[in-house]
């Protein structure tokens, strides 16, 4: 038992401060993935819905493509495909030096792809479960339509859409773990080292389960917290 | 599909072309290695690197006058990880092998290892011949030159692949594997630590150059020929000078660069 | 020639041509994988969300405990904890006779698989069941119907089909992430595309197993849809 607590203690002989830091990268991770996957699958839900046929195909082949894929399949394109993409890309336009996609950003925008296409479903119900009436009303108001879209039809779509995209956000919590095979030092990652180190799988993996459990109950209850906030002065018929 | 299929197939060339000029003076040297195959490259619990890759590519650095810094990338990933330009060379106990060479080049060896069969120590036969090993199960490291060689020679046998090394040997420990084919001081560590009262050494395999080539060298892109020949003349100095065994010995009680 | 071989020939893609038969041998074993668990994850999530809904206060807790564990926690570890866990206990499992599955990387992975669909499952015939409206109990006990076959033959088929959509989306979502069986050396449809990665170095292996997937998620999403109105075809439709 004591040695099984040593293990997991702080400091050099322990990997406690390890699977910190790696529970650390997960998080930063998934928060730092979440705004630019939301905002994209909002444009892709924006698209979803135009009038433009070229728009809606694109968008279709889109949530497809990205839903169809297994995610660390996804990752792994990210990760090498992409990164000869963009140095091929600088060295055409002349510069000198070399430009670095690190693997937290590869990460990042793998991750985000897939969210952007889980969470572009999400934003089209929202969208279309807003009343028509409040467009017509905006419209009504002389409002044009980007303000219509940013002052009447965003405000409410937030809380309509926040009970799907917290489903969002726990899936990518979740497949964060999968970062590990691109060389990003996440809390996966070093329960696996830690393992081939100390031959303790059941330790560290239910360890690292433990954590990401952590995770999900409490952005479960932030989650709850924040639908009751955004709620508020709303009308729910009846179903307190 | 087959345009999208034909596009890509497009963007894997390009992984091979040489996009940048050569630099005229190297500084800086970002070196690429596994840190899961403990004596030679390891991540311990201070999440630092150690080993004996670690120690003697720092000493040539020193040597040479540049800074280098080190990534850790999963196995699977190490040479696609070098052709994207995430680190600049592999020190990663890697053999310098003619599949390899057809992606990346070597830098001179500076260690070559013999190859063995571990298994449980209830096994009493020393024989390692594929008939004896057939319907046997056979564990090790995937992409490497064992799994090449376990399936060009063994092919009666039932061969199981794994991520690291070491996770091939926890499994032969629990009893998932009858052997675990590998280097023998990497294995040499397991069965003399952690795997002592389960495992022993069964034999040394014979060499088999167009599978395991000439030892194993650092790896470099196939443009960074500078790099390359500085480094094989930093490696051959400290194998001439007697640096090389120096910090062989701290890590290991045989030789490693045998014929 | 065999046929495995022709994608990449018609491609002229090498490595694709090479690795062809290994990586549609992989997509069956990705089916069958997929195709067990799912399938025992149905009876089982069912049964989980019985429990849940009708079952004593404590069983409630257990089940609740026990779909919270598996919907919070990545596939990933939970397959590296059973796999690599239960070799550490291998004295345990051996003496209760069970090692001789655990031994198995297939049944370690389609063992997980089915505990992680069956939480998921759960959930969604959960919120099926609840979505009955009451009127057709209480209807159904005028009737004079008992509990059990009241149950069977009018709640369960309605709330099937208010599942019929989620259950599709889970599928998909297993198909997807069994591709992590790869990583406790199975040779899945992912397992494959990493070796032929592996030894070609050649990223069209990995948008040909992009197109598999691709394949496979899509006509699961048809066949579901077809499946679904079929079902539903005397509901009218909005």
């Amino acid at each position: 038992m004591d040695r099984l607590l040593g293990l997991l203690s702080w400091g050099d002989n322990g990997w406690g401060d390890e699977l910190a830091a790696g529970a650390f990268v997960t998080i930063s991770l998934a928060l730092a993935t979440l705004p630019f996957g939301l905002a994209l699958g909002l444009i892709i839900a924006l698209m979803q819905r135009s009038e433009s046929v070229i728009a809606r195909s694109i968008a279709t082949v889109y949530t497809t493509v990205f839903r169809g894929l297994p995610e660390l399949l996804t990752l792994y394109i990210v990760y090498f495909g992409l990164q000869i993409g963009v140095q091929k890309a600088w060295a055409a336009t002349g510069l000198p030096g070399r430009l670095d996609m690190p693997a937290f950003v590869a990460g990042m925008i793998a991750l985000g792809l897939v969210l952007a296409a889980f969470s572009s479903e999400v934003w089209v119900g929202a969208l279309n479960s807003i009343a028509k009436g409040q467009r017509e009303g905006a419209f009504a108001l002389g409002l044009n339509k980007p303000q219509t879209f940013r002052l009447v039809i965003l405000p409410q779509l937030f809380r309509v859409a926040l009970p799907g995209l917290g489903n969002n956000w726990m899936v990518l919590l979740k497949e964060t773990s999968l970062v590990s095979v691109i060389a990003l030092p996440d809390l996966m990652f070093w329960t696996g080292r830690a393992n081939v180190v100390t031959k303790e799988p059941f330790l560290f993996f239910g360890m690292a389960c433990l954590i990401y459990l952590l995770f999900s109950v409490s952005s479960a209850a932030g989650l709850s917290a924040l639908e009751k906030r955004f709620s508020r002065g709303f009308a729910t018929g009846g179903r307190r | 599909m087959k345009t999208m299929l034909r596009v890509a197939a497009a963007a894997a060339l390009l992984a091979g072309s040489t996009l940048l000029a050569q630099a005229q003076q190297i500084t800086e040297i970002k070196i690429g290695t596994e840190g899961a195959y403990p004596p030679f490259n390891n991540l311990n619990s201070k999440g630092e690197l150690e080993g004996f890759e670690i120690d003697y590519v720092n000493m040539l650095c020193d040597k040479m006058k540049v800074k280098c810094t080190w990534v850790a990338q999963d196995w699977d990933g190490i040479i696609p990880a070098l052709l994207a330009k995430k680190y600049d060379v592999i020190a990663a106990g890697m053999n310098a092998t003619d599949e390899r060479k057809k992606r990346v080049d070597f830098t001179a060896v500076y260690s070559r290892t013999p190859f063995s069969f571990i298994a449980n120590k209830s096994v009493s036969s020393n024989d390692i011949s594929p008939a004896a090993l057939k319907g046997k199960t056979i564990g090790t490291q995937g992409s490497t030159v064992h799994a090449n060689y376990l399936e060009k020679y063994y092919k009666d046998s039932n061969i199981k692949l794994y991520p690291t090394q070491e996770e091939a040997n926890l499994d032969l420990k629990n009893g998932r594997l009858d052997y675990v084919l590998a280097d023998k001081l990497a294995l040499n560590d397991f069965v003399s630590g952690q795997g002592k009262d389960c495992c022993k050494f069964i034999a040394d395999i014979k060499r088999d150059p167009a599978i395991h080539g000439p030892g194993v060298g650092m790896a470099v892109r196939k443009e960074d020929t500078a790099l390359r020949d500085m480094l094989s003349k930093a490696i051959e100095q400290s194998i001439a000078d007697g640096s090389h065994k120096k910090i062989a010995d701290k890590w290991f009680t045989i030789t490693i660069l045998a014929d | 020639m065999n046929w495995c071989e022709y994608p990449g020939a018609w491609l002229g893609v090498e490595a694709i041509q090479n690795y062809g038969c290994r990586m549609f041998a992989g997509l069956g074993l990705t089916l069958q994988l997929v195709g067990l668990s799912v399938g025992l994850g149905a009876i089982f999530g069912l049964a989980l969300a019985l429990l849940k809904l009708y079952g004593p206060k404590p069983v409630r807790a257990v089940v609740t405990g026990y779909t919270t564990f598996f919907r919070g926690t990545p596939l990933l570890a939970q397959v590296f904890l059973v796999y690599y866990g239960a070799g550490q206990f291998r004295p345990f499992l051996d003496q209760i006779g069970l090692w001789i599955f655990f031994r198995d990387a297939f049944f370690c992975a389609a063992f997980t698989f089915t505990l992680n669909t069956a939480a998921y499952q759960a959930e969604v015939f959960r919120g099926a069941i609840v979505s009955v409206p009451r009127g057709q109990w209480e209807a159904g006990e005028a009737l004079g119907l008992h509990r059990i076959p009241l149950f069977l033959k009018v709640i369960l088929p309605q709330a099937l089909m208010v599942a019929l959509r989620p259950l599709g989306n889970e599928l998909v979502i297993m198909v997807k992430s069994s591709a992590v069986a790869s990583l406790v050396t199975l040779y899945d449809l992912m397992g494959a595309t990493r070796l032929a990665f592996a030894r070609s170095f050649d990223l069209s292996v990995y948008f040909f197993a992009a197109a598999l997937y691709l394949l496979i998620v899509e006509t699961i999403r048809r066949v579901w849809g077809l499946a679904e109105r079929r079902l539903t075809r005397h509901l009218t439709h909005a």
